[in-house]
């Protein structure tokens, strides 16, 4: 089937996009050396060519930027709402006019496609800073109360599968709240928090209320664990969720996860098939599947499992997996050596345990780390490919035959993030969406996010929401 | 007075709308505030504990899936079924609390009035929590508050009445099943409103009443893995055992509302309650559905 669609190369142009050979961290305005001196390289997961070197972040430079963003919360907190709104619309228009560097810098550091990139993370970005700048002077109007007060210093430790959006989930609520920030991107993906360094600059934002620190985890605990932040917002794994739980138990810090997921996203039988087809490819292969949130357990009721599964499989044949700056690209690199692992170690894992597993016929580059778009048939609900999160392009297919068995199904997980739903019969979708355990449920659609939108979990999915009116409250001291 | 003999009632848990002894057959001894014998109250295991959060996950799906009108109409019935046991609650709660009369009528007649507050809003909190969200793009999208599922809830050790109903009733007006610990050294008016709660139309397993020692209690329910959250208030005062429970919690990530006032001054809950108690426990679903011809 591959041969259906010949493209030559579209490759962006990495010309817009200027990385220096070393970055510092930013802190109170300025990027400055790291204590401890210690440096460490950010490559390209493309072709592991090393992009930048950048900063390890110590306990000192903890120290410091905490400081910063405290001395900073006064001033900041205390101007009128209108002012930092106007900042964050700032931030915002910055950020649509360097959009395509900070996409094709994205895409460089992760590994998404550009499309992606392009069309999906960078106009997210902008908006969500756009929607909350508009809160910053209305928040006696949000319902928690008539003149809600900031929190204070808010600790922000991202992952890296959207480094900027989950960059501007974090902060522009906060700064709209009133709060300083503390930011520490993923390890792997440090950049484009760096380059929105120089968007504070250029946008004037006073020194200390964002200050960003690159390095590994030991950073991240540090900053978490650090008695002046009075706010924790994380999202990454549910084990490092519980472990920041753990660490801010018994103190007075506000806390917010935003952890994995294990989605079932539920077909029935008189679901579009082509339509339902496209929600489950954008519900799993978006982003290389490094998504908390994946559509990663296809739940099809019997009944349509062998045409649904032929349409899939037809459709898997024509992702096109490579170079990330390829504009036809659909499914670009796993982010990390460390990643492509995990992956290869879990569809491993299904193999043994009995499931089929099932790829198109795909070639993959020499360099870099990839992985095939992959279906597992025959899972059973104890495999560890139904129970475990995979975070990478791979599907488990179960199947179901009454609706009640597809509720009981999709919710035996301890997570709870997101669902989807095929059906075309409404009473169903309403019925289905009210009994899935999880925050998000996707009915005739899959993966769509919107600043309006509130997104977290249920149970171990984590707690709090991000988005929307709600997302205020974790910013807010309610 | 007359010579004749009272009869004493035996005090016992309220699990699964049943009433049993705690399984390990212990009591202990319950006095007023002078120190003189009222009863002994079952003094509840850990297995208790686990035999309450089952009765609590049976009663969730029933419970949560009733029209709020219900949970509404059933909360305001506790309030009726109290109203006319007031001066056995007045007594107990004068007993317990070493109040007079007249104070302990007060705090009986807050609690009657708080089921009732918290009766009126089981239709209302879904518009204040919810929201219609102008997503751009062609699609409804809309975000409401459930539930979160079971909920241990330690009661606060000062307040036996008044305070336990203001962590009880917010809990479950939304559709939250909950296992409550009561105040340890003041277990009775919380027994008796057992009694009440399974003559007011409440499916038995809503409300699970466990008494006992909160140290030996606490534990096992912040570590259970069925458990959703966890409400704290009862371990105010206690910094070490707040960490302790706030830790285990985090092991399946329970939503944990910690104490009001960590340093143990006390908490007045004869204030007005906010919406802050009813929020604690609810999640909210955010669903998305495509729009087009």
């Amino acid at each position: 089937m591959s041969s259906a669609f010949e493209y030559a190369p579209a490759p962006e142009s990495r010309a817009v996009v200027d990385i220096a050979p070393s970055y510092g961290l930013f802190i109170d305005g300025e990027f400055t050396e790291a204590a401890g001196g210690k440096v460490f390289k950010t490559v390209s997961p493309a072709n592991e060519e090393v992009l930048s070197e950048v900063t390890q972040a110590g306990s000192e430079d903890v120290e410091r930027a905490v400081k910063a963003a405290r001395k900073a919360f006064e001033k900041w907190s205390a101007l009128p709402g209108a002012e930092r709104a106007k900042y964050l619309f700032r931030i915002a228009r910055l950020i649509q006019e360097r959009s395509r560097e900070l996409a094709v810098l994205e895409s460089l550091d992760n590994g998404k496609p550009i499309r992606e990139s392009r069309d999906s993370d960078l106009p997210l970005v902008a908006a969500h800073f756009f929607y909350y700048a508009g809160w910053a002077d209305k928040l006696g109007h949000a319902g928690y109360g008539a003149d809600p007060k900031p929190l204070g210093v808010a600790g922000q430790v991202i992952p890296w599968n959207f480094p900027l959006l989950m960059l501007a989930w974090k902060i522009a609520p906060a700064l709209a709240c009133g709060n300083t920030v503390v930011l520490k991107p993923a390890e792997t993906t440090p950049l484009s928090a760096l380059f929105f360094a120089d968007i504070c600059r250029q946008a004037g934002l006073p020194k200390g209320v964002v200050n960003i620190l690159t390095g590994d985890g030991s950073a991240g605990a540090a900053l978490v664990a650090h008695p002046d932040v009075n706010k924790v917002a994380f999202t990454g794994s549910t084990e490092v969720g519980k472990a920041i739980a753990r660490t801010v138990a018994g103190t007075d810090k506000k806390l917010t996860l935003e952890l994995g997921g294990k989605a079932a996203n539920i077909v029935f039988d008189d679901a579009p098939i082509d339509q339902a087809v496209e929600g489950i490819v954008n519900g799993i292969f978006f982003n290389q599947g490094h998504v908390c949130c994946a559509g990663s357990r296809l739940l099809v009721q019997e009944s349509v499992q062998d045409e649904l599964l032929a349409a899939l499989k037809r459709r898997m044949s024509t992702l096109r997996v490579g170079d990330p700056l390829d504009k036809n690209t659909d499914i670009g690199a796993i982010n990390s050596a460390e990643q492509l692992a995990r992956i290869t170690e879990l569809a491993d894992a299904g193999e043994a345990e009995g499931a089929e597993r099932w790829a198109p016929a795909c070639e993959l580059p020499d360099a870099g780390y990839w992985f095939a778009p992959t279906l597992f048939t025959g899972v059973t609900q104890a495999h560890r490919i139904a129970q475990e999160e995979i975070f990478g392009p791979v599907l488990s297919v179960l199947t179901f035959r009454t609706p009640e068995e597809a509720v009981a199904k999709a919710n035996n997980t301890p997570y709870g993030l997101s669902a989807g739903v095929w059906t075309e019969k409404g009473s169903r979708i309403l019925w289905m969406a009210n009994q899935l355990r999880a925050g998000i449920v996707w009915s005739n659609t899959f993966n769509k996010f919107d600043p309006a939108s509130p997104f977290g979990g249920y149970k171990e999915s984590g707690f709090g929401r991000e988005g929307g009116r709600h997302g205020l409250e974790a910013y807010l001291d309610v | 007075m007359s010579d004749r003999l009272s009869v004493l009632k035996t005090y016992k848990l309220y699990v699964g709308g049943k009433f049993p002894r705690s399984e390990s057959g212990r009591v202990y001894e319950v006095t007023d505030s002078k120190g003189n014998w009222l009863a002994n109250a079952p003094l509840s295991s850990r297995k208790d504990a686990r035999d309450a959060v089952v009765a609590a996950r049976k009663a969730f799906g029933g419970w949560s899936g009733a029209t709020a009108y219900n949970r509404g109409q059933i909360l305001y019935r506790v309030a009726e079924m109290l109203e006319g046991r007031r001066e056995q609650f007045a007594a107990e709660v004068a007993e317990a609390e070493g109040l007079s009369k007249a104070k302990a009528a007060a705090q009986v007649d807050a609690a009657i009035d708080r089921w009732v507050w918290y009766a009126g809003w089981s239709d209302k909190v879904a518009q204040i929590a919810g929201s219609a969200n102008p997503v751009a793009g062609p699609y409804f999208n809309l975000s409401s508050p459930e539930p979160t599922g079971v909920v241990a809830v330690l009661a606060p050790q000062e307040s036996s009445f008044l305070g336990l109903v203001s962590v009880i009733a917010p809990a479950i007006v939304t559709g939250n099943t909950v296992v409550v610990v009561t105040s340890e050294k003041s277990p009775l008016p919380a027994l008796s409103l057992g009694e009440v709660l399974a003559t007011s139309d409440l499916p038995g397993g809503v409300v699970n009443v466990l008494s006992g020692r909160v140290n030996e209690l606490g534990g096992p329910l912040a570590a259970h893995q069925d458990v959703n959250a966890i409400d704290l208030a009862g371990a105010a005062g206690d910094a070490e055992l707040v960490k302790a429970l706030e830790t285990a919690a985090a092991d399946n990530l329970k939503r944990v509302l910690r104490p009001q006032a960590v340093d143990g001054s006390a908490v007045d809950w004869s204030a007005g309650p906010g919406t802050e108690r009813m929020l604690a426990f609810l999640e909210t679903k955010t669903v998305w559905h495509p729009m087009g011809v």
